[in-house]
């Protein structure tokens, strides 16, 4: 089947951190090219005069005081981890 | 009343008999928890349940509050202290919430019980909840249909009388979509009246809490509990709440209604059709002035909100490493391993998708092209609804094309899908407020089909448009139709 976008499920999936099978990257392939058709309908739309919005409302810093409050004790932060010693997180190697 | 019709009540009547101690708190957990040992098991709302923690809640709740002892069912997506929060997903099963969300201690501090933590598409992403990776929701009013999602859980339990109120989540229309197929309210409040603290984040710039209730009533009560600024969330709003509950009754007189030219166009469903002009013509009839509008850049709604929602969501779901919290794939090799791993086996297909085209149009080369041009589409929806409520207090619309469609129906094709949000993304990108209602059945093969109607309002609109919608609810009977799993022995 002719490839109708620029997309490459597989490359994409690898900087996204997700491995996937031949089987399901196929699948993908072709309902995200099926998606990205569709939207190429945005070309159609006139956005000359429009700055990009990232909300759809105004939004503005927001400060509060700088003081410690209660919150997270290392154990609450801990009780969900896969693994766990001496109060750490414990992953794979990352530093030769 | 016998202890077995409680769970049939709403929450402003269920609240009238705890409030004069004809029940107690600990006897409505009781009824609740029969119904849904009756009905749970063909319905499939609940994904967990702590009855005992409920129990105790309930001895000590002060019925005296404004929502004091009233039993309050939560997506499954809402952090409640010590209770689940898989998010319907493998890569959160056995996740337990260390913190309450600002909703659900807002909840508490006027007296409600959050209640089971209810079925959803995984982290939310679906009309359907068939993306749950745990398992299906039925409609209770045909059981080989979809309630609708991604709050399908939250709207199927309120349906089948198994919740007397639940809040949801809307991103593209999440409450407002099931709450139309079930057959039930459900409110979506304006970008920033609810804090977000809490719910897990998937697409942080359109998520909204809102209720999902029996009555528009009820959905006013829920809000007087959660709306309101938070310190935990930057986006919530520093505006004032007023009484919403209170300020219902009013008729439609002075009311102007806006028709979107746009909106009554192909696709959708004949039976639909005909309930929305029903429900045009009563509202009429009870005093509101219909006026017809256009929304020229809502056809771009769909198409904006699949770059910016996934784009969103790609940033939202890489914390989702296997590091902190959730599932950790076996004996990783090094690091990329664990990661690639851990996401490959925890995220179901939909949540892959997605996080896959939100990398892509959010990567270098493609930014412009997709990310940067839907943020000024949605500049362009957003500016359309500005220019709308100049004319208008309200727009009028179906909620959904169609009725609930049947389970597996849409599932291989993604686009599909998407296509039944039609009616409620735009909403979400403009940040306004919207709820959908009960305005009649479709029959299709046999069986009677909610159908909802929706009604949008301006940012910070929520009173005027549940005054609206209680006006029209109240003149006629859609919202007293039981599905028939209500009258199951």
């Amino acid at each position: 089947m002719a490839k109708t976008s620029d997309l490459d499920v597989a490359y994409v999936a690898r900087l996204a951190r997700i491995n996937l099978t031949e089987a399901e990257a196929k699948v993908f392939q072709k309902q995200l090219d099926g998606v990205l058709q569709y939207v190429e309908k945005l070309h159609q739309a006139d956005i000359s005069d429009v700055e990009a919005a990232a909300h759809a409302l105004p939004s503005f810093n927001v400060f509060r005081e700088d003081a410690q409050r209660e919150w997270f004790t290392a154990d609450q932060a801990l009780s969900n981890a896969p693994r766990k010693a001496n109060g750490l997180f414990i992953v794979p190697k990352v530093v030769e | 009343m016998t202890k077995q019709d409680l769970p049939a009540l709403n929450i402003a009547d269920l609240q009238g008999l705890l409030r004069r101690r004809e029940v107690s708190p600990r006897e409505v957990i009781e009824a609740l928890r029969a119904r849904i040992e009756m009905v749970d098991g063909e319905i499939g709302a609940y994904l967990s349940l702590d009855i005992d923690a409920a129990a105790k809640e309930a001895d000590k709740a002060n019925v005296d509050l404004p929502l004091g002892g009233v039993p309050v069912a939560i997506k499954d997506i809402i952090n409640v202290m010590g209770q689940l929060c898989s998010c319907a997903s493998k890569i959160l099963q056995g996740y337990r919430a260390a913190y309450d969300a600002t909703v659900i201690r807002k909840l508490r501090a006027a007296g409600a019980i959050p209640f089971g933590k209810t079925n959803l598409d995984e982290f939310a992403m679906g009309s359907s909840t068939e993306n749950s990776a745990v398992k299906l929701t039925r409609n209770p009013w045909d059981l080989s249909r979809v309630p609708g999602g991604s709050s399908g859980g939250s709207a199927a339990a309120v349906a089948a009388d198994e919740a007397f109120g639940a809040l949801g989540s809307d991103t593209g229309g999440s409450i407002r979509q099931p709450a139309a197929l079930s057959g039930i309210v459900g409110f979506k409040p304006t970008y920033g009246r609810v804090s977000r603290f809490g719910l897990v984040a998937f697409a942080s710039s359109l998520d909204q809490v809102g209720p999902l209730t029996k009555t528009v009533h009820d959905a006013a009560l829920l809000m007087n509990a959660i709306a309101g600024d938070d310190s935990q969330d930057t986006t919530a709003l520093n505006e004032p709440v007023p009484d919403y509950a209170a300020t219902l009754g009013n008729d439609l007189h002075g009311v102007r209604l806006g028709l979107p030219k746009e909106y009554l166009v192909e696709g959708i469903d004949a039976q639909v059709k005909a309930a929305i002009n029903a429900a045009v013509k009563q509202m009429n009839s009870l005093g509101a002035e219909i006026v017809e509008i256009s929304l020229p850049a809502t056809e771009y709604a769909i198409a904006v909100y699949y770059i910016l929602a996934t784009a969103e969501a790609s940033a939202n779901l890489a914390r989702f490493d296997g590091v902190r919290y959730g599932y950790r794939a076996e004996n990783p090799r090094d690091v990329l391993d664990l990661y690639g791993r851990t996401r490959e086996e925890g995220f179901g297909p939909e949540v892959k998708r997605r996080i896959i085209l939100g990398t892509y149009v959010l990567s270098s080369g493609y930014y412009d092209a997709y990310y940067l041009r839907a943020q000024k589409v949605r500049e362009l929806i957003r500016r359309d609804f500005v220019n709308a409520f100049e004319k208008v207090d309200a727009i009028i619309s179906p909620t959904s094309p169609v009725p609930a469609f049947k389970l597996g129906e849409r599932v291989a094709d993604p686009l599909q899908m998407y296509l039944a949000d039609i009616f409620t993304i735009a909403a979400n990108l403009a940040g306004i407020c919207g709820i959908s209602l009960p305005c009649g059945f479709a029959e299709v093969d046999g069986h009677r089909l909610p159908i909802g109607l929706q009604l949008l309002g301006k940012a910070l609109d929520e009173a005027r448009i549940l005054q609206i919608a209680h006006a029209y609810e109240q003149s006629t009977d859609w919202h007293k139709a039981r599905p028939p799993i209500a009258a199951a022995p």
